[in-house]
Formats: C-alpha cells, sequence, structure tokens
C-alpha cells in the first residue's frame, strides 16, 4: 500500500516533531557526556549501540528502521535446533 | 469506524475501559491468557484464571456492547516451571469447547531458553491434536529478533501447523517479514516506548501492504493505553488512506482470522444487542 502523502507534506507534518526529537536526542547525549567526565560508562556498550544507530539515522538507506532495530537485537544462531 | 481490538488483556483493566472503548467503536476483543505479574502456584490458579476468561469477562464486556473472545496457555515467563506447564497444558482441554475460546495462546518465548522452547513445542502440539488456531508471542526489545526466528524455526520443524492458522504478535520493523514470508499473519503491538508507535504501524503496512495483519493495543496492567487502535485510525486518516482500507486491517482481518475458530461466533455491530442494564442486575 503506498503511502498518500507527498514527501513535502510529510515533511511539512513531522519536521518541527524531528526537530523536537533531534534535540531532544541531542541533548541526551550531551547529558550522558557532562555525567561522564571521567570514563565511568567505559565498557557499557549501550553508548556505542546508540551512536551507531545514530549514524544509520544519517545514512541515505530506506530500511534505516529495520537497521537500528538490529543494532539492538541479540544475534540469532541457525541450526540452534538442530541435534549436534 | 467499527474496529476489533485482537489482543488487549481486559482482565486488567477497569470497566470504564470497555465504556471508552466502546465509544471509539469497538465492537469486539480477544484476550489472550498471560502473566499476571506474578508466578501463579498451582495449575488451580490457572482453572480459576480461565474461568475469569470465559465468564465472567465476556461479561463484564457486553455491558458495553463489546463481544469478548479469548486464547488460553500458560505464559513463556511462566514456562520456566515446566512440571507446572504441563500440569496447565493438561487441564486447558477442559476450556476448549467453552463459547469464545480462539485457540491457544499468548504462547512464546521471553528470554529464549530452552524450558520456554520446551513448553512452547508441547502447547503447538496441544493446538494440532485439538485442531487451535494459535497465537504467539514474541520477546521484548533485544530479545525479539532472535526469539521470533526460534519461534519461526519451531513451527516450521513441525509439518502439521498451517500458517494461515497461526498469528505471530508483537512484530516490528526487523521481524515482520520474517512472519510474512512464511504465511504466518501478524499483528502490531501499539505501546508505548517499547514496541510500535501508530505511525510506525502505519508505516509498516506501506510497505509490506496490509494482507494477513492487524493493530493492537495489547492493553495489560503496564503502561499501556487501550485506545490505541482508534490512534492508528487517526494517523493512517491523516495520511489520506481511505477508510476502507484502514478498516481491513482493524476489522476485516481479525475476523478473517479468528472465524477460522469453530468457536468464534460473531453478531455484526448493527445487530449485536446492548444487554447492558440487564447484565448490571
Amino acid at each position: 500500500m503506498a503511502g498518500a502523502m507527498t514527501a513535502n507534506e510529510i515533511l511539512d507534518r513531522l519536521f518541527l516533531e524531528m526537530r523536537a526529537r533531534i534535540l531532544e536526542l541531542a541533548a541526551s547525549f550531551d547529558r550522558i557526556d557532562r555525567a561522564d567526565s571521567d570514563d565511568h560508562l567505559g565498557e557499557d556498550p549501550r553508548p556505542s549501540q546508540l551512536r551507531r544507530a545514530n549514524d544509520i539515522v544519517n545514512s541515505g538507506r530506506y530500511d534505516r528502521a529495520e537497521q537500528v532495530q538490529m543494532i539492538f537485537s541479540d544475534p540469532y544462531q541457525a541450526g540452534w535446533n538442530r541435534p549436534d | 469506524m467499527y474496529y476489533i481490538d485482537p489482543h488487549v488483556h481486559m482482565i486488567s483493566r477497569v470497566t470504564d475501559d470497555y465504556e471508552r472503548m466502546a465509544r471509539m467503536g469497538c465492537v469486539a476483543v480477544s484476550e489472550p491468557a498471560f502473566w499476571a505479574g506474578f508466578d501463579r502456584g498451582s495449575v488451580d490458579g490457572f482453572r480459576d484464571y480461565f474461568r475469569q476468561l470465559t465468564e465472567f469477562e465476556p461479561t463484564r464486556a457486553s455491558w458495553s456492547g463489546i463481544q469478548h473472545y479469548t486464547w488460553l496457555c500458560i505464559n513463556a515467563k511462566e514456562a520456566e516451571n515446566v512440571s507446572l506447564s504441563r500440569e496447565v497444558i493438561a487441564m486447558i482441554p477442559e476450556f476448549l469447547n467453552r463459547p469464545g475460546v480462539l485457540g491457544i495462546g499468548e504462547i512464546g518465548l521471553n528470554k529464549n531458553t530452552q524450558n520456554e522452547a520446551t513448553i512452547f513445542r508441547e502447547h503447538v502440539d496441544l493446538a494440532m491434536k485439538t485442531r487451535e488456531l494459535i497465537l504467539i508471542h514474541t520477546p521484548h526489545l533485544e530479545d525479539k529478533y532472535k526469539g521470533t526466528r526460534m519461534i519461526v524455526d519451531m513451527l516450521l520443524e513441525d509439518d502439521r501447523v498451517e500458517p494461515e492458522r497461526v498469528l505471530i504478535d508483537h512484530v516490528e520493523e526487523h521481524t515482520v517479514r520474517l512472519a510474512k514470508e512464511e504465511g504466518f499473519w501478524c499483528a502490531m503491538t501499539l505501546y508505548p516506548v517499547t514496541k510500535c508507535t501508530p505511525a510506525r504501524a502505519a508505516d509498516i503496512i506501506e510497505i509490506y501492504g496490509d494482507d494477513r495483519i492487524m493493530v493492537n493495543s495489547a492493553g495489560d496492567w503496564g503502561p499501556s493505553q487501550p485506545l490505541a487502535v482508534p490512534d492508528f485510525i487517526q494517523e493512517m486518516r491523516r495520511r489520506g488512506v481511505p477508510d476502507s482500507k484502514i478498516m481491513k486491517v482493524v476489522y476485516e482481518n481479525p475476523l478473517e482470522f479468528f472465524s477460522q475458530s469453530r468457536n468464534f461466533q460473531f453478531d455484526p455491530p448493527d445487530t449485536f444487542p446492548m444487554p447492558r442494564e440487564a447484565a448490571v442486575d
């Protein structure tokens, strides 16, 4: 089912909401970094996941949402249900 | 617009929610058995729960003119207790011929453990032996992709399973294709923070089409929104999608899937009586 709105109409509708969300994201990164001046987060994988997700948002892909989901997903092992 | 919420835990909601849902156009709900927030200690605890799902909830729903259907199982969180799970699975057939019981659900995985997989397969076996539909819960957050793939693997390893009689729930951008490509039905849960928003659900419909897919609120005792399906309807309308297309997702598709159950008797909304005053007495 194709969308019924043009890209311009979608942007008009979403611009302020996206602007607000990206500001919220930027402020959240700032807040974490401000509180972590001596690098306590060190080995925590979550900041890295968030930054990789941010890279995907900035990419030109058409499947950004799916790719962001995969960053936050545990790996699957094919054949897990087959006897050794 | 009339709609059906195909997955909502009304046992956890107040009667006012039924009334608000009815005013927004809800004509039917289906309620899968799920986790109560604590692990139950005995098979009799589940027997009482199933009585509530099959006796009182349909009555309470009818006060607002909503038709209530249900699914029975022991959920994945409690499946870690394998012996209790087996007692519950052995007891479920006592209820399978009650009016409004659509099948086995919501079974699935939670943390993708071996015990969960064992009990999932035993539920599927019961559903195959008793010719029931299956409603499947897929895990949350980081467990979802792996768990959904494991669930599909287990369904495909049983050649008695007919994909058109199975609904895989809580799909998102990274799991919807897994369900649809194998011929299963699927559903998106409109849930604050941890699942799908109405806008993302509408995106998924745009990308993957409106066949064999539905949306639900999965309203329960946690942060959730029992009016989430109307939010989705409004999002689709804002995008200029005609009501006939929206109705397919929120009304016709659930009807088509549920109609495969021998216990599904549905009165279309223009004929359904409103026995509220008598019921309250």
